[in-house]
């Protein structure tokens, strides 16, 4: 008997719909004593290890900003180090003319967010591969813009003014918690934002999109909405790098590279699900660290191994853990109970 | 009743032969959607078997699965005593399987010649060859360089047909050929089967206008939401028979054996 | 005078571009792929040719006889295993996998041969040197032999693809792979004598490469995907000449950049590229309106 037919049989009062299958409030704890405790590790571990995990931040939220734009809005950008260094300049822009470098990392996510808005004009009619390399030539070019002042270090970059300062230790402390804000931040916004009606409307838009374009969604402002926010999120990011490597330099922060890490961890840890690119992270930051000295195979390698996800197990590492074990960290689907019992759902 | 009064020779069937094609409880979904819910058929050489029903009643569906288009949830489907159940489309085209598609779907970007072409390029050995349906088809040597877009619906659907008898098919398909032409149209569109059934081909074809089957077909069969209705010769069915069957309404299963277990006595 | 020799130079260069172009414009016509690891299948066949005459000695153009059949062999290769899982599956995961496949090579790359540039010597005193016309323009033999060569192969491709059998089963299955499958083509195959083309091709424009700049790992992707792209979309997609037009139009712009700011160059051209995508994404010549 089909799901179809057997929920038709039955009297509508039998059914309630719920957002999750266990109870979210334990994931809610859980999430806020891992927040706690990561932020004292500035007083617990080594720098080094701060500094580690720092990277890790920022390709966390590199990687949910790709997620949320390939995953959830079918946009694969393959231009998102435009934000990173566009983030990275900004910061270094504000700085030079006396701001101090952690106050500019809130306006250089909103000065990224609004600098979307331009960008997507141009890429928004594109489809699929177009738009891809599209995305690719305006982050190539934005970095040949940008080369050409000298101001801000031309071609070969220029330290980063205004953390001077700061005792070393201190430093330390802020950029981890810096890096730490960021993803945090990052993470509820995504989650936010796809528990609400904008989650609907990609999901709708993911499954047919002449049929959501047709019932009212307003699927191009969806987009521009994701993609705005994706500028952003990468954008705070690349304030997170400036500020972590102590220079900007247009060749780091505007590689191709970023895009390779954040769409590898992603497609790893899981397209598509808001825990994925948190697990395909940590796979991406043991990879790197043990394969650190042998210069580039840690790439070499994840990329093989991203390619055999996307061909062998589409829905990633996290896809496999939600098969087996029923667990959705950041539920943003529904699910349909009946009576006491819990039946099947449909999930995005 | 007009039209061409050819009825395959398949008047009666042989008790114990085996039939060409034999589709054994057939079960398709589109997804959770049920589209044949068991259905059955046998096909013998040399007859014209029509489906007909309403839309969404599967029809397409039937010969898009026997094409190999389409993976059946379960059952089996046998052609010449063999199992083709698991084949690719091109390799049931090459044992002899062809279909022509519904709504002809010519190759845009090739001329008339070029669609008979590609029709050939896997063609098994026989009758048929692209001189011979230029000569069943007479306009059409002239314009054989032609793009297909230029043509008419009947031109196109001549030239859909002809690449796929080109590949010497053993039981052609033809899916819903009176799809947007005028009747006339159809009439000589199907003026071609007496021709098609004398080189030695069995013709299997789907039709939404039910006195057009009746006129061609050795043998139909009705189906109504993915199942059967009513099967067998149009000379052993009335009238009302068919609407009943083709419309779902009481008293639609003749009485006599059920759907789908062979020909009657 | 200086501006006609970099127009010149710029139309030759545009015969380049077209070799890379073609390729990828054929992937995309047939297969609706847009290969991300082209410019980097470019470059290593180009470094395939380096160590084919490192170890063989053979005289460089012969390299090409043993290279280019190789990468046509990995290009059926690569469509029936990679790419055609990844085509099954949809176009976002072809876009992931032909990613990953170009960051992969370009690292391989990085990894084996370090990030040095490498050249082909071409040893023959007729392609490494040049003839003028007048006293002012100086034209490198060199490009114009790769002009003609990509002249060759665009008329070439325009007959296989309009004469010969492979070339109508192509296009068949371009317009309509399951009427195809009808009529007995496995689709899968054809997909792959066409990636085989196109690698072909690739093969050919990447030795050219070699011999005309250097090679470097990243070219692939740097120079190369990008230029064979804007190519494509200037010239407009489905139009064989079109990619010849666009490698044109490609080339005069970034010569003109060139010459207004000489590190302008590259950026000249992706204005222009970035302008016609915006304004006429079907491209200049559009053989089908919005493909």
């Amino acid at each position: 008997m089909s799901l179809v037919t057997d929920t038709a049989a039955r009297p509508a009062e039998d059914f309630r719909v719920t957002r999750s299958r266990r109870n979210v409030a334990w994931t809610g704890a859980g999430a806020l004593i891992v927040v706690v405790v990561l932020a004292y590790f500035p007083y617990i571990v080594y720098s080094g290890t701060t500094a580690i995990l720092v990277q890790a931040f920022i390709v966390l939220t590199l990687a949910s900003m790709w997620n949320l734009l390939a995953g959830y809005a079918g946009l694969v950008s393959v231009g998102q180090q435009a934000f990173v260094g566009l983030g990275a300049y900004f910061v270094l822009i504000l700085a030079i003319h006396g701001t101090s470098p952690f106050a500019a990392l809130p306006v250089a996510a909103i000065g990224c967010g609004v600098a979307a808005l331009p960008l997507w004009w141009l890429v928004s009619r594109l489809r699929s591969g177009y738009f891809a390399i599209a995305t690719w030539v305006l982050a190539a070019t934005v970095m040949l813009i940008i080369e050409k002042f000298s101001s801000i270090g031309g071609g070969t970059g220029m330290p980063l003014p205004g953390l001077a300062g700061f005792s070393p230790a201190l430093l330390t402390a802020y950029t981890y918690w810096a890096g730490l804000a960021v993803t945090v931040l990052a993470l509820a916004a995504i989650y936010l934002l796809l528990r609400g009606r904008l989650g609907l409307v990609l999901t709708a838009i993911r499954d047919d999109e002449v049929a959501a374009r047709s019932s009212g969604a307003r699927v191009g402002l969806a987009r521009m909405l994701v993609f705005v926010v994706a500028g952003a999120g990468c954008g705070a990011a690349g304030a997170v790098l400036a500020i972590s490597q102590l220079q900007v330099q247009p060749s780091a922060v505007f590689s191709v590279q970023w895009t390779a890490e954040m769409a590898f961890a992603t497609i790893i840890g899981g397209l598509g699900t808001i825990e994925g690119p948190i697990l395909g992270t940590a796979v991406y930051m043991v990879l790197q660290q043990t394969l650190a000295s042998y210069n580039a195979w840690y790439l070499i390698i994840l990329g093989v191994v991203a390619i055999a996800v996307a061909l062998f197990a589409r829905r990633g590492l996290w896809g496999l853990v939600d098969e087996h074990l029923n667990i959705r960290l950041f539920p943003v689907g529904y699910w349909l109970r009946t009576g006491g019992e819990r039946r099947g759902g449909r999930r995005p | 009743m007009t039209g061409p009064a050819v009825k395959g020779d398949g008047g009666e069937r042989p008790a114990d032969g085996t039939p060409l094609l034999e589709v054994r409880d057939l079960v398709v979904h589109h997804g959770q959607l049920c589209a044949l819910d068991g259905i059955s058929l046998s096909v013998f050489p040399g007859e014209v078997y029509a489906i007909i029903g309403a839309n969404g009643a599967g029809k397409s569906t039937l010969l898009r699965t026997i094409a190999g288009l389409h993976a059946p949830t379960s059952g089996s489907i046998r052609f010449d005593g063999a199992d083709v159940t698991g084949l690719r489309p091109e390799r049931r085209a090459a044992q002899g399987i062809v279909m022509v598609p519904e709504g002809r779907r010519l190759f845009g970007s090739l001329s008339v010649v070029e669609n008979l072409q590609v029709g050939a390029a896997y063609a098994r050995p026989g009758p048929w060859t692209i001189e011979r349906v230029y000569e069943m088809f007479g306009w059409m040597r002239e314009r054989r360089n032609q793009p297909t877009a230029q043509l008419s619906g009947g031109e196109q659907q001549a030239v859909a047909i002809g690449r796929a008898l080109v590949a010497n098919p053993r039981v052609l398909m033809l899916d819903e050929l009176s799809l947007g032409l005028a009747p006339v149209v159809v009439q000589r569109i199907y003026g071609m089967l007496p021709e098609v059934l004398q080189s030695g081909l069995t013709v299997l074809l789907v039709e939404q206008d039910v006195s057009q089957a009746l006129r061609v077909a050795s043998h139909i069969q009705c189906l109504l939401e993915g199942r059967t209705t009513l099967e067998g010769r149009p000379a052993d069915v009335t009238a009302d028979q068919v609407e009943a069957a083709y419309f779902g309404l009481a008293g639609a299963i003749p009485a006599g054996p059920p759907p789908g277990e062979g020909s009657e006595p | 005078m200086a501006w006609v020799n970099a127009i010149i130079q710029g139309v030759l260069t545009g015969g380049l571009y077209a070799l890379f172009a073609c390729g990828l414009s054929l992937m995309f016509g047939v297969m609706k792929v847009v290969n991300l690891a082209h410019g980097d299948l470019a470059v290593v066949a180009g470094y395939l040719a380096i160590g084919v005459i490192a170890v063989t000695h053979i005289p460089v153009l012969w390299s090409f006889v043993i290279v280019v059949p190789l990468m046509a062999a990995l290009g059926y290769a690569l469509q029936r295993t990679i790419l055609q899982r990844a085509l099954d599956r949809g176009a976002l995961t072809t876009l992931l996998v032909t990613f990953g496949l170009s960051v992969v090579i370009e690292n391989a790359l990085l990894q084996f041969f370090t990030a040095n540039t490498r050249g082909i010597g071409t040893g023959l005193a007729l392609v490494s040197g040049s003839f003028s016309l007048g006293s002012q323009i100086q034209i490198g033999y060199l490009l114009v032999v790769i002009f003609a060569v990509a002249v060759v192969v665009l008329l070439g491709l325009q007959y296989f693809l309009s004469k010969s059998r492979y070339g109508r089963l192509i296009r068949a299955v371009a317009d309509d792979k399951e009427a195809a499958q009808l009529a007995g083509a496995d689709y899968r195959h054809v997909f792959g004598i066409a990636a085989a083309v196109a690698l072909g091709t690739v093969a050919l424009g990447g030795i050219a490469y070699g011999m005309y700049s250097q090679l470097d790992p990243t070219a692939g992707t740097d120079t190369i995907l990008l230029f064979a792209f804007a190519a494509v979309v200037i010239g407009g997609l489905g139009s064989l000449w079109g990619t010849l037009l666009g490698g044109v139009v490609l080339g005069v712009a970034q010569q003109i950049g060139a010459q207004i700011n000489i590190s302008d160059e590259v950026l000249a051209g992706y204005i222009v590229f970035l302008v016609v995508l915006v304004l006429r994404p079907q491209g200049l010549i559009s053989r089908r309106a919005g493909s």
